[in-house]
């Protein structure tokens, strides 16, 4: 919603442009894939098809981006996948980055979130940007890639699937035609209207916590951090939520007290009565503007099944978790790139269909092990009864003078989730030759080289990490033969090494716990297929057969 | 004597959360003074049971504000 006078895209500070829908005679030509949604998600999944050189429609029934900021948080594992699909570089114009966050409690600091951030790593752990420039900036790079065939103005209203691939109907402009293709990809979110055409529908559970989340526009001094108000004096009852955006806008989330009606505090009139003090505690004393405002309820809902024969479900029509964590976003991009790199395997005769059976017990596990942390923080956000109410004063209350309640205040930020029982991760019998580092499935850590940072040289296809010179490259060349171009060798070499790929900081050994002899190999999305203590080119062949849907 | 660590604190924190709207709002108090007193029993030293007293109190005035 925005004020009264303004229309929905009338912003502040972000112009939206106005798309056209397709003026073409061969938009029925039968595409290897179709996306629906070209939200950020459905982006991504474009450009990581592009990015191993995979056709795609993509088609959004909007004719231009998002209304709102929405989702603002960008985590750094997003960021790599945006660097991998050659996007990266106005999000890291723009972005604000962070890894500060502050809990209060009665106007009392007593939680400092400090979010790691080893200098081995290119980038921060998170970056706040509105959604609309997210999609802004994706769609730059999508306009610039020939592969990708962007549709505006162009909704799906039929679904149907065979054996041999799945017929849509897409309505443009007051026509319907009808669209063969191999995959669909159902990136139309939360409210997903394929899911829906597929009979499908999520299960799980609706929490009771409402919020109101606003976007407001002010020179407010303070630095890019997450600020957590527990019982302040401005939201009696309720938690406030504060993160700053570029173009000095600032989104403040408050919690709705139980029986609060929705509809009276969306009320322009109430919501300024209501955010004018809250604004003024988080030590903000000059004017503001409000520029947009929404509502929004803690969920846990997701598919039994992220696949239904030819279609995939990425992002919010797959999964709707609680904000609270910051992966709403984070995880969509990943299922993207996920199913991405793999759908374009298979259509291309690199890997057998096989391996798509791996894409949802990996991405359904990450929703599944969100949805772990997500309750917690929830709980703790917006305690769902008596109990809970209790509990949290009590810890809170204890937390102003004691040290050890105050990790319960910790927002529990996303992480990567580690694929340990994806059916492409079998060779986790190694693990215990490790004394530390990524375990097989997690998502490789980035390193400084001597050429750069580490994930930079890697990809895009499959890279083997191999530590120190000890191999003899007879097995190597063995091993990259077999592999037909999709493998990449990176030979890393200790500090004390005059040439090659150097571990000039020692990064490298000590994050991957690696010596001389040991190996990873790196799935495209850099993720671990498995790893070696000492160097097995038999299984690491094995490893790799596995991956691409082969054994 | 040794301490909670912090996944255990946080089972208990959750346990509790539990146990309380098993009591009810009538008899949460009370519940909670049992509990107090069996961990009471249980801690046997009355010099780390009268600090905890004293760490529970502070902040409750403000908290009635």
């Amino acid at each position: 919603m925005r004020p009264a006078g303004r229309g929905p895209l009338d912003s502040l500070y972000f112009s939206y442009p106005h798309f056209e829908p397709p003026q073409r005679s061969d938009l029925q030509a039968r595409a290897p894939v179709v996306i629906a949604g070209a939200g950020p998600i459905g982006m991504t999944a474009a450009l990581t098809l592009a990015s191993y050189g995979q056709r795609c429609v993509l088609l959004d029934r909007k004719e231009t981006f998002n209304d709102g900021s929405r989702a603002t948080c960008i985590a750094r594992s997003s960021m790599r996948t945006f660097e991998r699909i050659g996007a990266v570089q106005p999000f890291v114009d723009k972005a604000l980055g962070w890894r500060f966050g502050r809990s209060y409690y009665r106007g009392e600091q007593i939680f400092r979130l400090e979010m790691p951030h080893p200098d081995s790593e290119k980038y921060l752990p998170m970056y706040n940007l509105q959604q609309q420039y997210t999609e802004a900036f994706l769609h730059e790079a999508i306009a610039r890639e020939p592969l990708i065939d962007m549709r505006w103005q162009s909704e799906v209203t039929e679904v149907k699937q065979d054996g041999a691939g799945v017929l849509l109907t897409v309505q443009t402009g007051g026509q319907k035609y009808a669209l063969p293709c191999d995959y669909l990809l159902a990136a139309d979110g939360a409210r997903s209207p394929i899911r829906s055409m597929l009979g499908l529908r999520l299960k799980g559970e609706n929490h009771e916590g409402r919020y109101v989340i606003a976007d407001v526009q002010m020179a407010h001094d303070f630095p890019t951090e997450r600020r957590a108000l527990f019982a302040p004096r401005s939201n009696p009852g309720g938690t406030i939520l504060v993160h700053r955006q570029p173009d000095n806008l600032w989104r403040i989330d408050f919690q709705l007290k139980d029986g609060e009606d929705e509809a009276e505090v969306l009320r322009e009139d109430n919501l300024r009565a209501r955010i004018g003090p809250m604004i003024e505690e988080i030590g903000h004393r000059g004017s503001w503007e409000l520029e947009w405002w929404s509502v929004y309820s803690a969920n846990t809902l997701l598919l039994d099944n992220y696949r239904k024969d030819r279609v995939f479900f990425i992002g919010d029509s797959a999964h709707i978790v609680p904000i609270f964590g910051v992966r709403g976003l984070n995880n969509g991009i990943t299922d993207a790139h996920n199913i991405g790199w793999k759908l374009a395997y298979v259509l291309q005769g690199r890997a057998e269909a096989k391996l798509l059976d791996s894409y949802t017990p990996e991405r359904r596990g990450a929703t599944l092990d969100v949805f772990a942390n997500a309750v917690k923080s929830t709980r703790f956000m917006t305690p769902p009864s008596r109990g809970w109410q209790l509990m949290r004063d009590a810890a809170l209350s204890l937390g102003l003078r004691n040290e050890f309640t105050r990790g319960l205040a910790n927002p529990r930020q996303m992480q990567p989730y580690t694929y340990r029982d994806s059916p492409i991760t079998r060779f986790a019998a190694h693990e215990a030759g490790f004394a530390g580092g990524p375990s097989s499935g997690a998502a490789a850590p980035d390193a400084r080289l001597s050429d750069g940072y580490l994930l930079d040289l890697t990809g895009p296809d499959f890279t083997l990490l191999v530590f120190g010179d000890a191999v003899r490259s007879p097995a190597l060349e063995r091993l990259t033969a077999q592999a037909g171009g999709l493998l990449k060798v990176l030979r890393i070499m200790d500090a004390s090494a005059k040439h090659g790929l150097i571990d000039t900081h020692g990064d490298a050994f000590a994050v991957y716990a690696a010596r001389p002899d040991t190996a990873y190999l790196l799935r495209p999305d850099t993720h671990i297929a498995g790893r070696w203590p000492v160097f097995d080119v038999a299984e690491i062949a094995s490893a790799l057969a596995v991956c691409l849907g082969r054994a | 004597m040794s301490k909670l660590a912090f996944d255990d604190l946080e089972l208990v924190y959750e346990q509790m959360a539990v146990a309380i709207d098993q009591a009810g709002p009538e008899q949460e108090s009370l519940f909670l003074a049992k509990l107090a007193l069996a961990l009471a029993q249980e801690c046997g030293d009355r010099a780390v049971i009268e600090d905890c007293i004293k760490m529970a109190l502070q902040d409750i005035e403000k908290e009635a504000q």
